[in-house]
């Protein structure tokens, strides 16, 4: 069972949104966790921000070269991988993720990253909202964690 | 002038959530807390698994649909209200046009990632090129806004960071009569202001501006004239010689 990190990082490489999960799908680990807890041990915990963080340069050299809005693994790390989605404005989205049983679908990533995207502009075209606050809204949280039910 | 801040471009603004704020609905993003605020708990789980939610209708309708058409009046009247607001807090001409330029950039930001959405990410790419994005505002971006595509697209022949988007009759301005001693004041720079946020959001930073230019048959003909920032433009190279 994979466990993610997801962030959304601003213009100003703020992180707008941050969220810890794993697959909801049902790995043979038992009834006795909750399902979509992320599993990360307390010392990776620690270090995904920072992760993240240090792939931002590696996407900005990537984002000029590359015209996909996807920009598929950017980076490694001990065993972390590094996805990350460019939007038109400038807006990365990036997941760090563990893929220790090797079993991890490039396209489910994507697909999440497109929908996540469209679920972002719409929170946009909110009055209150302006480009680089955070996205507080539950209901925003509560979209994003069901695209993650239903992809990862 | 604390008053000039109110509708400058505000890119960061961060939420003014704190620690203490607590989660009533079990949902939302606490930037003050980090990932800890929506971690997910039992409770959160079992309401994802079992689907016992209501969304909020609104924001489930698609925002792929085609542009709604609305009324020439309607849009007239509101952006007559949005210029009369302007001048009562502006002290000049240069004033106004910086603050009408203001109040577009946010919409040029957003309506950005909107028409980009619109296109479809399937089968659409990100704008990584100077033309390219000066394209997709020239044809794209203003079919959503005005319902028609600008009418011309240039280069200018002496400078090498300007560009020009020349359209004859912008929307917003069909109803404006400038008076006389207002001078050269063109209240396109509502519109300067979207291409601006378009652009700055996209990664291109500019300055634009509106210029009125008289053609026969065409009085309204308005010339936006874009000036790339110089960084802009060393990138560009960079990347064609890598």
């Amino acid at each position: 069972m994979s466990s993610y990190y997801f962030t959304i990082i601003g213009t100003n490489d703020t992180p707008l949104y941050e969220l810890e999960f794993a697959s909801f799908k049902l790995g043979g680990s038992g009834a006795s966790q909750v399902p979509g807890k992320s599993q990360f041990s307390n010392n990776v915990k620690e270090i995904l921000p920072f992760v993240t963080h240090s792939s931002i340069d590696l996407i900005e050299d990537v984002q000029w070269n590359n015209n996909q809005f996807y920009l598929g693994k950017v980076d490694s790390f001990y065993g972390l991988s590094v996805n990350a989605f460019v939007t038109q404005g400038n807006i990365k989205f990036i997941i760090c993720y563990d893929n220790g049983n090797g079993r991890y679908d490039e396209n489910a990533i994507r697909q999440f990253f497109m929908e996540t995207n469209e679920l972002y502009v719409k929170e946009l075209m909110d009055p209150f909202y302006s480009v680089n606050d955070a996205l507080t809204s539950p209901d925003f949280d509560l979209r994003i964690k069901l695209l993650a039910k239903k992809y990862l | 002038m604390p008053e000039d801040n109110i509708i400058l471009p505000v890119s960061a603004s961060m939420s003014k959530m704190t620690i203490q704020d607590s989660n009533k609905s079990q949902f939302g993003y606490n930037p003050s807390i980090g990932a800890s605020s929506n971690e997910i708990t039992p409770t959160t789980s079992s309401i994802l698994l079992n689907k016992t939610v209501s969304l909020n209708p609104g924001v489930s309708k698609s925002i792929n649909k085609k542009a709604f058409e609305v009324s020439l009046s309607s849009l007239s009247f509101l952006f007559c209200e949005i210029v009369n607001w302007s001048h009562k807090k502006s002290k000049g001409i240069q004033d106004l046009e910086n603050r009408l330029n203001g109040l577009g950039y946010q919409i040029g930001q957003k309506f950005l990632e909107l028409s980009k959405t619109r296109e479809g990410l399937k089968y659409s790419k990100r704008e990584i090129k100077i033309v390219e994005i000066l394209q997709f505002i020239h044809s794209t971006l203003w079919k959503g806004l005005f319902g028609k595509i600008a009418n011309e697209l240039e280069k200018s022949q002496d400078v090498n960071n300007e560009y020009m988007i020349i359209d004859n009759c912008p929307l917003v301005s069909k109803f404006v009569n400038v008076p006389k001693d207002y001078g050269d004041l063109n209240c396109a720079a509502f519109i300067a202001g979207i291409i601006e946020g378009a652009l700055d959001s996209a990664g291109f930073f500019a300055d634009v501006t509106a210029h009125t230019m008289p053609k026969e048959g065409s009085p309204l003909r308005t010339v936006f004239l874009i000036k790339f920032d110089d960084s802009v433009i060393s990138k560009e190279e960079q990347t064609v010689q890598s």
